[in-house]
């Protein structure tokens, strides 16, 4: 089951970073479990382990929306990062870029990828430099808001902002296309 | 004006479900220890079953140690991720290659060498590096854990369509210039997000003049450049890989099967979403430099220096040199290293192994240097000794070891230590991919082989 996501307000981390890829954001040790669960302490773990690391920082504890370079998520598709991310605490990233195969994990467990242009990114960074900056996410009005007056909109695939609204259980969902896929099936056999 | 992907995703669509969304139907589902355990536990939950397992392959490679297979998996964290699968295949009913099987390999390997991979299929797998399986002409892609439980469950999939972009890759390769340049070089061009939200259709006379299992190689690293697959166009190529593979049809529905591939291309003169074009006989063999596959230059350049680069590259680039212990202005070609790995879904077939035994016959691996030789499957793994080539490379200096994914991605014991340098012919150089501290540099089996021999990177061409 999806975690619905509708509006959510939250402190900002920065993470002023290139090609985030996956390896780093749950390196490969912490996927030998056969759970979904505990991924939270492997979040970054080798970048966690430098004290200067932006996530260590005291301005960015308690934070709940990520804000990063293009291409985040790039790599391997290990779902891993999404459930790390989301256990740490994170419900939306903010990125100029996401890779294709992360931004489909995310709407299956209730994060939210906010794409926004990279010059607007730029102005966020530089807000949430001073510390304690917060956002107001919404996906049913597609805008991103903060009480010093920005405000901006983005869009989202209209399929995933459906699953992340109505927090939806998209198996449950594709199988009242029983009908449909049986026929297909017929079809072609 | 339509193009190959476009007809594979048409013949595919069950259901619109919004503008450009789809159901699509997946033909094969290709599973493995590392992404499956939490899918299957859902289906337990739910009390859902596998709807199609004869459309369902699975196989144990991500953490599967690669010495000796009587000896017990040492790691009881993965023996109990290999178990779970061994079980859920059981009571699902999906068919698998375990540690004991001879069928047994890296996913990406054995789909193609059974034949269960074919042109004008949509194929399916909990890895990114799904995208080889498009050099047969395939829809391949990657998918999460999620998507992974609710194609077990429903055989579909639920997609917006990606864009198409063509990558024509055009003009002769050099002698010492192997798929893995052209690939690498292309990366190096249009970025580690150039392709992002695009299928690439790689197209043009280089493209043709590649063998399967070179069109695997290029395949399989769309994802670097951030595509969703990669495609190639079928031809006899194609065609005369295929027959007489175990799961490849026979007799009449082979001469049918085949009929409908020849169909499976791109009409002349069609528009792409958007255009890259490389010409293959200005490509050297490349070397990468940085921590990801687009830091990349060839083996005659340099290290570059960041403060040349543009602004938004800088602080990557610089990030990386730090990473790597290298210095702006360093020529690649001498760089000292300590290990060298042979393997991956990208370059650890048969013809890889043959070229890099080539390059090593009669001669030693450099003192200073480990070299490991892991081949992509136990098929692989026996259809090289049946070739005597297990005795070049164990002459040579090399560890002869069991199939899987083992130190491209260092899940296993095969990882490097901190600080060590290491040519490897995988598909990623991200921090730590091959073990903490670990610094990779990516290049075609040929360069690998010969830095193994040199203890340094060294140019192929000069062999």
């Amino acid at each position: 089951m999806v975690t619905p996501f509708v509006r959510h307000r939250g402190k900002v981390a920065a993470l002023p970073r290139a090609n985030v890829d996956t390896d780093q954001i749950v390196p490969k040790q912490f996927l030998k479990g056969v759970e979904r669960t505990g991924f939270a302490a492997s979040l970054f773990f080798d970048w966690r382990a430098s004290p200067d690391f932006e996530l260590n920082r005291p301005a960015a504890q308690g934070a709940t929306i990520l804000l990063t370079g293009p291409n985040f998520g790039c790599g391997s598709s290990r779902e891993h990062a999404v459930w790390a991310l989301a256990q740490y605490g994170f419900r939306a990233i903010i990125a100029p870029s996401f890779a294709d195969i992360f931004t489909a994990n995310c709407y299956r467990n209730g994060v939210l990828p906010v794409r926004l242009p990279g010059n607007e990114v730029d102005i966020l960074m530089r807000n949430a430099a001073h510390g304690n900056y917060e956002l107001v996410v919404d996906l049913a009005e597609l805008r991103v808001t903060d009480e010093q007056g920005f405000s901006t909109s983005f869009s989202a695939d209209a399929y995933g902002r459906e699953l992340l609204l109505r927090g939806l259980d998209e198996i449950g969902r594709t199988l009242l296309e029983e009908p449909s896929i049986a026929a297909y099936e017929r079809s072609h056999s | 004006m339509t193009t190959l992907f476009d007809r594979v995703w048409d013949a595919h669509v069950v259901k619109q479900l919004a503008d450009g969304v789809a159901l699509l139907y997946v033909d094969l589902h290709l599973v493995h220890e590392v992404t499956s355990p939490q899918a299957f536990a859902g289906l337990r939950r739910e009390g859902r079953r596998v709807r199609r397992p004869e459309r369902t392959l699975a196989t144990v490679d991500h953490n599967v140690p690669t010495g000796e297979r009587a000896v017990a998996v040492a790691d009881p964290v993965a023996a109990l991720q290999l178990d779970t699968l061994g079980t859920n295949a059981r009571d699902f009913g999906v068919e698998l290659f375990d540690l004991t099987s001879p069928g047994q390999g890296i996913v990406h390997v054995i789909g193609p060498e059974l034949g269960a991979t074919q042109p004008g299929m949509v194929i399916v797998c909990g890895d990114s590096h799904t995208s080889t399986h498009g050099a047969f002409g395939a829809f391949a892609l990657g998918i999460g854990t999620s998507e992974v439980e609710h194609v077990l469950a429903t055989q579909c999939i639920v997609l917006s369509k990606p864009k198409n972009l063509e990558a024509r890759i055009t003009g002769s390769r050099a002698p010492g210039v192997s798929a893995k340049d052209l690939i690498l070089a292309l990366i190096g061009k249009i970025g580690t997000a150039g392709a992002a939200g695009h299928v690439i259709e790689y197209t043009g006379d280089a493209i043709r003049a590649l063998s399967m299992e070179e069109r695997m190689t290029v395949c399989n690293m769309s994802i670097e450049a951030g595509a969703r697959a990669g495609m190639i166009a079928p031809d006899e190529v194609t065609f005369a890989y295929l027959k007489g593979r175990p799961r490849a049809p026979t007799g009449q529905s082979w001469k049918s099967a085949v009929e409908r591939w020849r169909a499976l291309r791109s009409d002349p003169g069609t528009r792409y979403d958007t255009q890259a074009q490389l010409d293959a006989s200005q490509v050297g063999p490349q070397v990468t430099w940085g921590t990801t596959p687009g830091m990349v230059a060839d083996i005659g350049g340099r290290v570059p220096d960041p403060a040349k680069l543009p602004e938004p590259e800088r602080e990557a680039a610089q990030r990386a040199l730090e990473y790597m212990g290298l210095v702006p202005g360093t020529r690649l070609e001498g760089i000292p290293i300590d290990r060298v790995f042979l393997g991956s879904c990208t370059n650890a077939r048969i013809e890889d192994l043959r070229a890099a035994a080539n390059v090593v016959r009669g001669r030693h691996v450099a003192s200073r240097v480990r070299a490991l030789v892991v081949p992509g499957s136990q098929r692989v793994k026996a259809q090289a000794e049946q070739e005597g080539l297990d005795r070049v490379f164990r002459e040579a200096g090399f560890e002869w070891r069991n199939a899987g994914c083992s130190m491209c991605l260092g899940m296993n014991a095969d990882v490097l230590g901190a600080g060590e340098r290491c040519a490897a012919t995988s598909n990623r150089n991200f921090e730590g991919r091959q073990g903490r501290g670990g610094r990779t540099h990516l290049m075609s089996p040929v360069m690998a082989a010969a830095a193994a021999i040199e203890g340094r990177l060294v140019d192929v061409r000069a062999w």
